[in-house]
């Protein structure tokens, strides 16, 4: 299963982070942290699966910003490596090229794109157009 | 968020906290919604946000969707199952799961997966299964991750959601088969009965994966040319849990299996994803030897895949079969050992562990000639597994001892600093048993200690080696290796530049002392008489050696010991003259005198090397410690040097791991008794008794005196009285 996914930048600020394990606020942070530097100090050849204490840590990089999925030993790295891309993908279609500046000032909605797609730790749903659907519906709500 | 530094950042997230907080106070206003967006990424930077809780039970309550959202949105983030707030809103759950609204109630499903405690899952569980069964595709799909969650928390809740379960495996909805897969997995790993009812459904599965596999391209599931994969191997993965231990089901599945292996594209890693999850399928249930074979050799494809991602996921599955079909991963030995080269670390760890698991009687020599290369370049963190690796497969199919060895050898110099310490008595016990060896042995491990000293365990091995077999050392011929002459002196300056080398570091230096006095230890029970009484005075000076534990001028020890016989047993040279060690016979003088007593020239520079006493004269007086306590040792030793006269040198040193600065001492004495202090050597003491302070005091008609002294770590002031002099009546009043 999915224990968390993040956004961490190169400065290493978080964009996003969202957690499907529970874990204590004041141990976030320090996670945080050095889960990035992990990320951060690997250089562009090299492996995109990194073992880090008991579970495994699958990271993209897009442009300034590091997608960091961390996830059980059970669970199929290169499966998680597409769901990545596929999330990306749908962020892009919503904000139409999405930027780092997009999440920031967009984050609730970045969250409840995220919750369409993965839930408890889970892949719940993949296709772009489902995935846009309620959120397409909140923002007419809100329009009108 | 344009905040520069730490600090200004703190000050402004404050200043928005309060404004948030007054807005919340407030009564109903349109920018609620927006002010707990804030607060959720306030608190995602990672500072206290409790005090939106409340207001996100508020949220949840309002009919509108807009802060209903933000608040569920909030109640996720901020809330878990601990705090008491969670129960305000189990309320509103229950009312939303049957709004009208199927976005709400996607919500509220959504927040119960995620927070919901053990409770409020006992008592929604029923309305769950209703979703499951009579709702839109939507809402169904969300209702299965859902039930996943309750089943998690309530184990036995199970049961409920089984049928509900199979029923949903007839969708045609991507999602909620993607769901509903989930569910079974989550049911059947917890349950093995309903494993056993799942079984029955294996058909189904079967049937949809080669939908799946087989159909033209769909729009709506294609991923690079792939329909579905996401579903295919959340499939695979339960076709795995099915089939484990299992006959009837592992036949079931083969020609599936083999199907999805030969019909995926392997160009992109989507492909390969699915290969992979089909891979770890077929090597974990009792699938026949011909698709396994297919297996294998779809991991030795991925092996000379250019993604480096591939490669590792090959590596670590084969590592988890090389056990099982130790035959199928030799076939691809060579890609493994090329991979030792690569640039990455996980990948070359992954290496080292396979390659160190394929190495057999048939291949060692040219594996191990492998990993040697591989050692001399490998990440740091890597050594000490690789060369206690390398270690264990010399062991086990080592083809002649001298090959053994010589491999040992070689690893002790490349990276024997990180060499485990349970190999060097293995080693030990090794070369004792080559006997036809030694000779060779010690030659090579003489030619390494001349080269490197740094590698703490070669030098532990050597040294012992040249303990046991110096006489096959010095005798100079060697059949296995080119003949070197070697003298005494040679082997002395070698055994001095370690003795040295370890000097600077006081720590280390316990560790080939240890060596040393072991084998001293050895000869103290010799036949030879001269050699037992000289290993027994080797070893007092050692214990007292111990104590005083400085470092300069051990080294003249060796030098001013070395004694012109042509004994070449190491002990003996390092043992001294005869009358070097003699106990001195001064009563009651402790173990010092030992060293200050000597008559032959030798000896003379003992005393130089403990430094404690100004050079003796005469008739060498004892010196008494007269005050031990908190690290700190006094010794006081006195000489006559005139009828009323006596000049007693008090000598400080500090055994604790602090230094001691401003360190005096004073003294103090009868009225009978004049006293003049000369001026200390110095008044710090540094830790570790690596350097003293002696200070010189002359007293005339000496009767009492007593001592204070002062050091300001600590600020102790203590007294001792000394009664009476040592010696001194030996020498006269």
């Amino acid at each position: 299963m999915i224990k968390f996914v993040l956004m961490v930048n190169r400065q290493g600020q978080t964009r996003l982070s969202r957690y499907y394990q529970p874990v204590e606020l004041s141990r976030r942070a320090p996670l945080e942290a050095d889960v990035v530097r992990c990320c951060l100090s690997r250089k562009k050849d090299q492996c995109s699966f990194v073992e880090y204490k008991d579970f495994k840590l699958v990271y993209r990089q897009y442009a300034a910003l590091y997608i960091v999925v961390g996830v059980s030993d059970s669970e199929n790295e290169l499966s998680v490596y597409e769901l990545v891309h596929n999330f990306v993908e749908v962020l892009d279609k919503y904000f139409s090229r999405v930027s780092e500046l997009d999440i920031m000032f967009n984050l609730d909605r970045v969250h409840i794109i995220l919750d369409e797609m993965i839930q408890n730790g889970r892949v719940v749903e993949t296709n772009r157009s489902r995935v846009l659907a309620p959120l397409a519906a909140l923002d007419k709500m809100a329009d009108g | 968020m344009s905040a520069r530094t730490q600090c200004e950042e703190r000050g402004v997230i404050q200043r928005e906290c309060a404004a948030i907080r007054a807005q919340f106070r407030q009564a109903d206003n349109g920018g609620r919604s927006h002010n707990l967006a804030k607060l959720l990424y306030v608190h995602m930077l990672g500072y206290p946000a409790h005090f939106g809780q409340m207001e996100c039970v508020r949220m949840i309550a309002s009919p509108r969707y807009s802060e209903k959202r933000v608040g569920y949105l909030g109640a996720m983030m901020l809330l878990d199952e601990k705090q008491d707030a969670s129960l305000l809103i189990t309320n509103s759950i229950k009312n939303d799961l049957s709004h009208s609204n199927q976005y709400v109630q996607s919500l509220a499903l959504c927040t119960l997966a995620c927070m919901g405690s053990a409770e409020m899952c006992r008592d929604l569980a029923p309305e769950i299964d209703r979703l499951l069964r009579a709702s839109n595709s939507y809402i169904k799909k969300k209702a299965a991750l859902c039930a996943v969650h309750i089943v998690r928390k309530v184990h036995d809740l199970g049961e409920l959601f089984a049928p509900a379960a199979r029923s949903l495996l007839a969708e045609k909805n991507h999602g909620v088969l993607h769901g509903a897969v989930v569910l079974i997995i989550e049911l059947c790993e917890r349950n093995p009965e309903t494993l056993e009812r799942f079984r029955k459904v294996l058909p189904d599965l079967v049937q949809i994966m080669k939908g799946l596999v087989l159909s033209g391209y769909s729009p709506e599931h294609d991923v690079a040319g792939i329909s579905d994969p996401f579903l295919q191997v959340r499939i695979l993965r339960l076709l795995r849990i099915l089939g484990h231990n299992n006959e009837g089901a592992s036949d079931a599945m083969n020609d599936l299996l083999a199907q999805v292996a030969t019909n995926t594209d392997s160009t992109k890693t989507v492909g390969n994803a699915v290969l992979y999850e089909t891979v770890l399928t077929v090597l974990d249930i009792k699938s026949e030897s011909g698709l396994r074979v297919l297996a294998v050799n779809i991991l030795g494809r991925f092996l000379l895949n250019n993604d480096r991602n591939i490669r590792y996921i090959a590596m670590t599955s084969l590592q988890k079969i090389v056990g099982t079909d130790h035959n199928a991963v030799q076939r691809h030995r060579g890609t493994i050992v090329d991979c030792l080269k690569d640039q990455d670390a996980s990948v070359k760890r992954r290496a080292l562990e396979l390659s160190l698991a394929l190495v057999s009687a048939s291949n060692v020599r040219s594996m191990m000639k492998e990993l040697l290369l591989f050692l001399s370049s490998c990440p740091a963190e890597l050594k000490a597994h690789a060369a206690s690796g390398i270690f264990n497969a010399a062991e086990r199919y080592a083809p002649s001892q001298r090959w053994h060895i010589d491999t040992i050898l070689h690893v002790l110099t490349t990276a024997g600093g990180d060499v485990r310490d349970e190999t060097v008595p293995n080693l030990i016990q090794l070369i004792t048993n080559a006997s036809e060896l030694h000779c060779y042995t010690v030659h090579k491990l003489y030619r390494a200690l001349l080269t490197d000293i740094s590698q703490q365990s070669l030098v532990q091995v050597a040294c012992w080696c040249i303990g046991e077999y110096g006489d096959l050392l010095l005798r100079g011929e060697c059949q296995e290796t080119e003949a070197v002459q070697v003298t005494e002196d040679d082997v002395l300056d070698a055994l001095e530049t370690v003795l040295q080398s370890h000097m600077s570091s006081p720590t280390r230096i316990t560790d080939n002392v240890d060596r040393i006095r072991s084998i001293v230890s050895i000869y103290g029970s010799c036949i030879d008489v001269e050699l037992q009484q000289r290993a027994v005075e080797y070893n007092a000076l050692f214990k007292k050696y111990d104590h005083m534990r400085y470092a300069t001028r051990c080294p003249l020890v060796i030098r001013s010991l070395r004694m012109d016989v042509n004994v070449c047993d190491l002990l003996d040279l390092l043992g001294g003259s005869e009358e070097t060690l003699q106990p001195s016979p001064a009563v009651g003088a402790p173990a010092p005198g030992l060293l200050i007593n000597t008559a032959s020239t030798a000896g003379g520079d003992l005393l130089d090397l403990l430094g404690v006493l100004e050079p003796a004269p005469l008739a060498p007086a004892p010196t008494v410690p007269v005050y031990e306590k908190d690290g700190v040792t006094l010794t006081l030793s006195c000489e006559k040097q005139s009828d009323t006269g006596l000049t007693v040198t008090l000598t400080a040193s500090n055994s604790t791991d602090s230094d001691i600065s401003s360190f005096t001492l004073q003294a103090a004495v009868p009225k009978s008794v004049q006293l003049h202090m000369k001026a200390p050597s110095g008044d710090s003491l540094p830790a570790r008794g690596t350097a003293k302070v002696t200070q010189v005091v002359v007293l005339n008609n000496p009767n009492k005196v007593g001592l204070t002294h002062t050091h300001t770590n600590i600020h102790t002031h203590d007294t001792v009285q000394i009664d009476s002099f040592p010696g001194l009546d030996a020498a006269g009043q």
